[in-house]
């Protein structure tokens, strides 16, 4: 059995002239935090749905827990769970209805009120999505993931919008999963999150991987701080090595 | 299978978010109700329907009023001479008597023989005022009035409105909804989950399906119980044909929901679909009325095939085999789109 939990070769994905995903190769270590970081349209949504056999690449060799799309479909579907950068949950549910919804998709699993306990929605129980806040619909649509009790968690930035209270809650939803062995590939705009977070990143830009490594690696690498008395940032990386396209955007 | 299984749980969404739109309910259950009392008021039975006749007022007229006044079939208005055309064509008054200027002279008739109350009407005031000059009727027959069950507008027009009906939640009800989770990128989340994708789409149907009892059991027994509709069929050969047609427009809806991903996109693509059936499917009038050329087409259309089916059996008394080629039909725009939908069907 591979090591890894996913390992994707070379991969790449076009729209026409636009290549969103230009030859981009990455390995997810079992148990790791791996963060998929870059500015807007630099393909990460793109990548992390080729890794969740939503889209085909183009070219390129995807491996996800050992396992391969378009053979091994219906078992990784079972250890996969997903958390989409857009969905909106269905709003006239209540939230007790969802969680059982996606539960009953899963062979295995966590029952409804674990679920409930994880992501500290059980107050929230009988009310309608509609009514819940941002970060509750958030921490709900994790709780959707969690479901299946997945291998591999992929989250397209779960914490989009959120306030720093909701942040966090989320970041101990995630080290409770990792605590029991999960895997997470997540993406984020937030570095500090990053920072917290990630045991690896890989910041991504024009399709493909322009530096990966522990974000302490990439700090000491890249990071040279702009003032000499704060210490380097994952941040500081980032504006290095992807400042060019800000200002072109 | 328990109460986790997919199935069930897609079924039961469904469901849910149906009953909690009270939108939805009102289109489904209240409006039928609302538009067959308002039609029903708006033309009672022939018989009952009183021949308008509008009366210009001269000295002369006051003759034609007495001789007309006797008559229970017959309602006079009075109007200016100048107001004549307008009531005419509005339809306040069937016909315009002119009395004649000195006593014994024949009156004038003014009406629209295109139209049909207009002919009755002429031949009304044409009886009562020649009876009042002093014709004698050779012999008098002897009429036997009878009510033949089934027989008024009303008792027509409510499986029109239940086939209407059953289009429109259908289509509405499945296209909406599913176009609605993918304008969500709700179908995306799914499709990413081991979900079966045809369960997915049997859900919907099934959902469907449940709310069919008591979307037809609305207006037949408001028809029945209140405003005395005969039913002659049995109630299963009627739940069958209900059964049928909400399958082909459920395929329907699947089939209009199989691509769109704007509210806007399914919500013309859905009209587009429905407006013709709603004018040429004999919901309201008879197909009778289209010309002959037309026929093939109208007859081929499911709202048509439904309409004419319900109507043979709560109406005649039909058995399922004398409608088998309405039946037939039906079960065609039953499997094709179906089929066709789930060839089109986009999950993202
Ligand atoms: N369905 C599509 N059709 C055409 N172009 C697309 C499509 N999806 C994505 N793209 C393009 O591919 C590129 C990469 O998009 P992607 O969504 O992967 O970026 P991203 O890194 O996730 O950005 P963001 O941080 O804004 O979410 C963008 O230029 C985008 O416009
Ligand atoms: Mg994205």
């Amino acid at each position: 059995m591979s090591t890894s939990a996913v390992r994707c070769e070379r991969l790449t994905k076009r729209y026409g002239d636009l290549t969103a995903v230009d030859g981009l190769s990455l390995t997810v270590r079992r148990g790791e935090c791996f963060g998929l970081l870059g500015p807007n349209g630099a393909g990460k949504t793109t990548t992390i749905e080729i890794l969740e056999g939503l889209l085909t690449p183009d070219e390129g060799d995807v491996e996800v827990l050992g396992l391969r799309w378009g053979r091994d479909d219906d078992a990784l579907r079972q250890r996969l769970g997903i958390q989409l950068q857009e969905t909106r949950l269905a709003e006239k549910l209540s939230v007790e209805e969802t969680l059982r919804l996606f539960r009953s998709f899963y062979r295995r699993g966590r029952t409804i009120d674990e679920l409930l306990g994880i992501v500290e929605l059980e107050a929230k129980r009988h009310s309608w999505v509609g009514k819940l806040s941002g970060g509750q619909r958030q921490r709900l649509a994790i709780a959707c993931a969690l479901a299946g009790a997945p291998d591999l968690l992929f989250l397209d930035e779960p914490t989009t919008g959120l306030d720093p209270q909701s942040r966090r809650q989320l970041w101990g939803v995630l080290e409770r999963f990792r605590a029991d062995g999960g895997t997470v590939v997540l993406t984020t705009h937030y570095m500090d999150e990053a920072e917290v977070l990630c045991d690896r990143v890989a910041v991504v830009d024009c399709g493909h991987v322009i530096a990966q490594g522990s974000p302490q690696e990439l700090i000491a690498q890249f990071g040279t701080p702009k003032v000499v008395t704060h210490h380097g940032t994952l941040e500081d990386v980032f504006m290095a090595l992807t400042g060019r396209h800000l200002r072109d955007d | 299978m328990t109460t986790d299984h997919p199935l069930i749980q897609l079924t039961l969404a469904r469901l849910r978010e149906f009953i909690r739109e009270p939108e939805a309910l009102f289109w489904t259950f209240i409006f039928p109700i609302v538009i067959s009392v308002t039609l029903a008021a708006a033309f009672p039975g022939e018989s009952s329907r009183p021949v308008r006749v509008g009366l210009v007022d001269s000295a002369a007229a006051e003759a034609v009023r007495s001789a007309l006044a006797g008559d229970d079939g017959i309602t006079i208005v009075e109007i200016a001479p100048d107001e004549e055309l307008g009531a005419l064509r509005e339809g306040d008054v069937h016909i315009v008597v002119v009395a004649g200027e000195a006593p014994g002279d024949p009156p004038t008739y003014r009406f629209d023989p295109a139209r049909d109350e207009s002919r009755l009407a002429r031949l009304a005031v044409d009886a009562a005022l020649k009876r009042a000059a002093g014709r004698a009727d050779p012999w008098q027959a002897r009429e036997e009035p009878l009510v033949v069950p089934g027989s008024r507008y009303i008792d027509w027009l409510i499986p029109g409105i239940l086939g209407m009906n059953i289009m429109s939640t259908g289509m509405w009800g499945v296209g909406f909804s599913i176009a609605q989770a993918r304008l969500r990128k709700l179908l995306k989340l799914l499709a990413a989950s081991p979900m079966r994708k045809s369960q997915y789409l049997l859900a919907q149907m099934m959902a469907r399906l449940m709310f069919l009892l008591p979307e037809a059991a609305v207006p037949l027994g408001f028809g029945a119980l209140v405003l005395g509709m005969p039913i002659a069929g049995s109630l299963g050969s009627i739940a069958a044909v209900c059964l049928i047609g909400a399958l082909a427009f459920t395929a329907l809806g699947l089939l209009t929901a199989s691509r769109a991903s704007t509210i806007e996109a399914i919500s013309g693509i859905l009209n587009l679909a429905m407006l013709p059936m709603w004018v040429l499917s004999g919901v309201f009038f008879s197909t009778a009325n289209f010309p002959e050329v037309a026929q093939p087409f109208i007859q081929a259309l499911p709202l048509t095939a439904l309409n004419d089916a319900l109507r043979a059996v709560i109406l005649e008394g039909a058995k399922l085999s004398d409608i088998k080629g309405e039946l037939g039909i039906l079960g065609v725009w039953a499997v094709v789109p179906f089929g066709v939908a789930l060839q089109l069907f986009r999950w993202r």
